[in-house]
C-alpha cells in the first residue's frame, strides 16, 4: 500500500488484535498475532498506552484503553475543567477588570462552563450551562477555528471567511456583535494532546476592550493568551 | 507583604502586592507521620525549613529589596502543638497535630471531674482532645523529664505561629516566645474573656506558666524576622480559619465565611461581645487589632466535607476526579430519597457526637451513581446548614450572606444548593487564597500599608455568586426534617448495644 505510514498500521492492528481478544493479552502473543518483533510491538504499545487507547493490567497484560471509549464523545469533563482554571480565571479578572468566561463543545453547542464576574461588585448573574452564538462571540470564533465541529463548521459564511486568521493569530476578537455594547478577546485552551478542549476569554464594555477601529487593546490580548496558555499548561500540554 | 500559611500538609509562602493581588507563590509539602493509629505528627524542624526555604524563593521571585516588602503575617494550622528546648531550640518530640485523637482517654478523664465545668466556663469551650492543651499535658505527662524541666523553664511551648515566630527571630538566640490571641484561644487555657493566661485553668490541665508564650494581638508588632533576608519585621498572626474570616473581609457582626475543603469551617463575626453558645458551636476569638478590643467569633467545624466526594473516588471508584461528582450528580434531577451522613468519625459541630457512624439512608431500586453523587454533594450543603442554625440560635445575629472560599467552591450545583437550603446569596471572593491573604491584611494593616479595615473591604471583590430561588429554597426547609432524621439514625448506630 503506497502512500501509508507503516506504524499507524501497525498500531491498528494491535488495536485490532487486542480488541478481537475479548480480554487481556501478554506483548508476546500480541507480537505473534501480527507479526512483529517483540521489541517492535512494546514500543508500539508504549505510545498506545500513553495516549490512552490500551490499558495495562497489575501483570503487564494489554486491553483496550478508555480513551478509545472516548474518542468522538466530550473527552475533558467540563466541570474538572472548572476546576483546574479556576486560579488562572480569577487572576485573568483580577488583571484585567473584566468578566472572564470559558467555553467548551457541548453536544455541538458553545457552553459557558465557567464564569467569573468582572471585579467592579456590580449586579452579575452566573451563566454558567448558557449557549453562545458560534460565530458571533470571540469565545465561539475560537471554538470554531480551533474544534472543528458540525454546528461550527455550519456557521455563517462571513464568520467562517475570518476563521483561518484567527487560526494564524491565536486569539478572536469581537467588537459588538453578539451584544452590541460589549467586546471579547478568546483564546484556545489545549488539552494534553495539543486538540483544543475550550476557549478562554474576557468580555466587557466595547470601549474598554477595543478601540475606536475595532480592534482588541493589545494588553488585554497577551492577558488572555497568557492565561489560556497556563491552563493549557495546567492540563498537561507541553507545546 | 509576605504571607506564610502553615498548614496541615504544606507550608506556602505568598507574596501579595498592595491591591491583595498574589504576585509570587512557594509551596512546600512536608512529612506526615503516623507513629500508631490515632497519631499524627509532624516535623517542626521540616516545618521551620520549610518556612525559610519557601519564604526565601517567594521573595526572590519578585526581586524584593530590602524595604520593599514592608511586613510579614502568618497564618497556621490551629492547635498543633510543639515543645521545645529554650537553650538548643530542638524539639523535645514531633509536633502533635490537631487531627491526633491521643488525648482521647485523657480528656475522658479530665471531663469526669468535679470542677470540669471551670473549662467550658473560663476558656469558651467544652474540654476536648481537639484543642492544644490537652495534647501539650500529654507531652508533659509521656516524654521523660518534660514536667521538670518545663518546671525549671527550660522549655518552650507554642502553636505552629509561635514556634515559627521564635525561630525567625533568632530562635536560642534571643527568639521572640509570642502567641496571638486566636491561636491562645485553642488552647483551652485562655480566658476567652481577659484573653490571659488562666491560673485556674492551668492548674486544671497541669501546665506550668512557665513555658507558655506571651498572648499579643492578632494584629501589631510581634518580632524582626532577622532570619529572612532582607529582615522582615512581623506584624500579624492569625489561627488559619481565623485569617480566612479577616482575608474574607468579614468585619462585621454577622458577617461569616466557610471554607470548604477535606471539612467545612464556618465562622460567623459576633463583635467584641463575647456569645455564650448552647446550641452546638464554639466561641472563639475572631481577631484582635493592637490596642483595639477583641473581636469574637462563632465556629462551626465540619469533619467530612470534600473527604466525602474522595470517598465516592477513592473508595467507591464512582468517579474519577473530584469535579466529576457534579457531572455525575448532573445525570438526575434530584437525590431520589437518598441521603448521606458522612459521620466516618463521628460528628462534629453542632452535634458533638463522637460514636455517630456514617448512614445512607433511603436506599431503594430507584437510586442510581447519580443520586448518590446528589446526595454526597447535598451533605455538605445540609451540615452547612445544621451549623448555621445552631449559630442563629446562639448569636441572634442574622446572616446577610456567606462567603465561601476552598476547592469545592467551583462545584456549581453545591453552591446553588447551599444558598437554597440556606436562603441566603452564597458569594465567592476574587481572591480564593482567603487564608494567606487574612494573614497579609492583619500584617499589612500593622505597619500602614492599609489604613483600616474598611480599606480592606474595598479590596474584597466577588467573582460569583449563587442567590436563592425561593420556591426552592422553601422545598427544602420542609425537607430539612428528613435530613435531621438521617442524622438521629446515624447517632443511634453508634450508640453502644443495650
Amino acid at each position: 500500500m503506497p502512500g501509508t505510514v507503516q506504524s499507524i498500521e501497525r498500531a491498528a492492528a494491535i488495536l485490532q488484535v487486542v480488541a478481537g481478544s475479548g480480554g487481556t493479552l501478554g506483548v508476546t502473543d500480541i507480537a505473534a498475532a501480527v507479526g512483529l518483533p517483540k521489541t517492535t510491538a512494546h514500543s508500539l504499545l508504549r505510545t498506545l498506552l500513553a495516549v490512552g487507547f490500551v490499558e495495562q493490567d497489575r501483570e503487564g497484560r494489554y486491553a483496550l484503553g478508555a480513551g478509545l471509549l472516548r474518542l468522538g464523545s466530550n473527552h475533558l469533563d467540563v466541570n474538572e475543567l472548572r476546576s483546574r482554571a479556576s486560579n488562572w480565571a480569577d487572576a485573568l479578572a483580577s488583571r484585567s477588570g473584566q468578566a472572564v468566561r470559558l467555553a467548551a463543545l457541548v453536544e455541538d453547542r458553545v457552553v459557558v462552563v465557567h464564569h467569573v464576574f468582572r471585579p467592579d461588585d456590580s449586579v452579575q448573574v452566573l451563566d454558567v450551562g448558557t449557549t453562545l452564538p458560534a460565530d458571533r462571540t470571540a469565545l465561539g470564533r475560537v471554538l470554531a477555528a480551533f474544534a472543528p465541529h458540525r454546528s461550527t463548521r455550519g456557521a455563517q459564511d462571513v464568520a467562517r471567511a475570518e476563521l483561518p486568521a484567527v487560526r494564524s493569530q491565536g486569539y478572536a476578537v469581537e467588537c459588538g456583535g453578539f451584544e452590541a455594547a460589549t467586546g471579547g478577546v478568546a483564546a484556545p485552551v489545549r488539552g494534553s494532546t495539543g486538540l483544543v478542549v475550550a476557549a478562554m476569554g474576557i468580555a466587557g464594555p466595547v470601549d474598554e476592550v477595543c478601540d475606536r477601529r475595532g480592534a482588541a487593546r493589545p494588553r488585554l490580548v497577551g492577558m488572555v493568551t497568557e492565561a489560556a496558555h497556563a491552563v493549557s499548561r495546567e492540563l498537561g500540554w507541553r507545546g | 507583604m509576605l504571607a506564610v500559611d502553615q498548614g496541615t500538609t504544606s507550608t506556602r509562602s505568598i507574596v501579595f502586592d498592595r491591591s491583595g493581588r498574589m504576585v509570587a507563590v512557594r509551596q512546600r509539602e512536608h512529612r506526615q507521620w503516623f507513629p500508631r493509629p490515632g497519631w499524627v505528627e509532624h516535623d517542626p524542624m521540616e516545618v521551620w525549613a520549610n518556612t525559610q526555604r519557601t519564604a526565601a524563593q517567594a521573595l526572590n521571585d519578585v526581586a524584593a529589596a530590602a524595604g520593599e516588602v514592608v511586613a510579614l503575617g502568618i497564618a497556621n494550622q490551629r492547635e498543633t502543638t510543639v515543645v521545645w528546648e529554650k537553650a538548643t531550640g530542638r524539639p523535645v518530640t514531633r509536633a502533635i497535630v490537631w487531627q491526633d485523637t491521643r488525648t482521647a482517654d485523657l480528656v475522658t478523664g479530665l471531663t469526669a471531674r468535679p470542677d470540669a465545668g471551670i473549662v467550658a466556663e473560663r476558656s469558651g469551650m467544652d474540654i476536648a482532645g481537639y484543642f492544644a492543651g490537652p495534647r501539650l499535658r500529654w507531652v508533659l505527662d509521656h516524654v521523660p523529664r518534660a514536667r521538670e524541666r518545663a518546671e525549671r523553664g527550660e522549655l518552650l511551648f507554642g502553636t505552629m505561629e509561635t514556634w515559627l515566630v521564635w525561630n525567625l527571630t533568632g530562635g536560642p538566640d534571643g527568639g521572640v516566645h509570642v502567641t496571638d490571641v486566636t491561636n491562645a484561644s485553642r488552647t483551652s487555657l485562655m480566658d476567652v474573656r481577659t484573653c490571659a493566661w488562666d491560673p485556674d485553668l492551668l492548674d486544671f490541665f497541669g501546665v506550668p506558666a512557665a513555658l507558655l508564650p506571651e498572648i499579643r494581638p492578632s494584629v501589631g508588632q510581634l518580632g524582626m524576622a532577622t532570619a529572612l533576608s532582607p529582615a522582615i519585621p512581623i506584624t500579624g498572626a492569625l489561627g488559619d480559619q481565623q485569617a480566612a474570616l479577616f482575608g474574607q473581609a468579614c468585619f462585621a457582626p454577622g458577617e461569616a465565611k466557610c471554607t470548604y475543603g477535606t471539612g467545612s469551617f464556618l465562622l460567623q463575626n459576633t463583635g467584641t461581645e463575647l456569645v455564650r453558645t448552647r446550641s452546638g458551636s464554639i466561641s472563639t476569638v475572631a481577631y484582635q487589632l493592637a490596642g483595639e478590643p477583641v473581636h469574637y467569633a462563632l465556629e462551626g467545624s465540619v469533619a467530612v466535607a470534600g473527604a466525602l466526594v474522595q470517598w465516592l473516588r477513592d473508595g467507591l471508584g464512582l468517579i474519577g476526579t473530584a469535579p466529576e461528582v457534579e457531572t455525575l450528580a448532573r445525570t438526575v434531577e434530584d437525590n431520589g430519597g437518598c441521603y448521606v451522613v458522612p459521620a466516618f468519625s463521628g460528628l462534629l459541630a453542632p452535634h458533638w457526637r463522637g460514636e455517630a457512624r456514617g448512614m445512607v439512608a433511603g436506599l431503594t431500586s430507584y437510586v442510581t451513581k447519580g443520586h448518590l453523587a446528589r446526595a454526597v454533594l447535598e451533605a455538605t450543603g445540609w451540615q452547612t446548614r445544621d451549623v448555621v442554625q445552631a449559630m442563629a440560635a446562639d448569636s441572634g445575629l442574622p446572616l446577610p450572606a456567606l462567603r465561601v472560599d476552598g476547592g469545592m467552591t467551583t462545584n456549581n450545583l453545591l453552591m446553588q444548593f447551599v444558598a437554597d437550603v440556606l436562603d441566603v446569596p452564597v458569594v465567592r471572593p476574587m481572591v480564593g487564597e482567603t487564608v494567606s491573604l487574612g494573614a497579609a491584611y492583619a500584617a499589612g494593616l500593622a505597619v500602614g500599608l492599609w489604613a483600616d479595615v474598611e480599606a480592606l473591604r474595598r479590596n474584597w471583590h466577588r467573582s460569583a455568586q449563587w442567590s436563592p430561588v425561593p420556591e426552592r429554597a422553601a422545598q427544602l426547609s420542609a425537607e430539612y426534617p428528613t435530613w435531621e432524621r438521617a442524622v438521629a439514625l446515624s447517632i443511634a448506630w453508634g450508640a453502644p448495644y443495650p
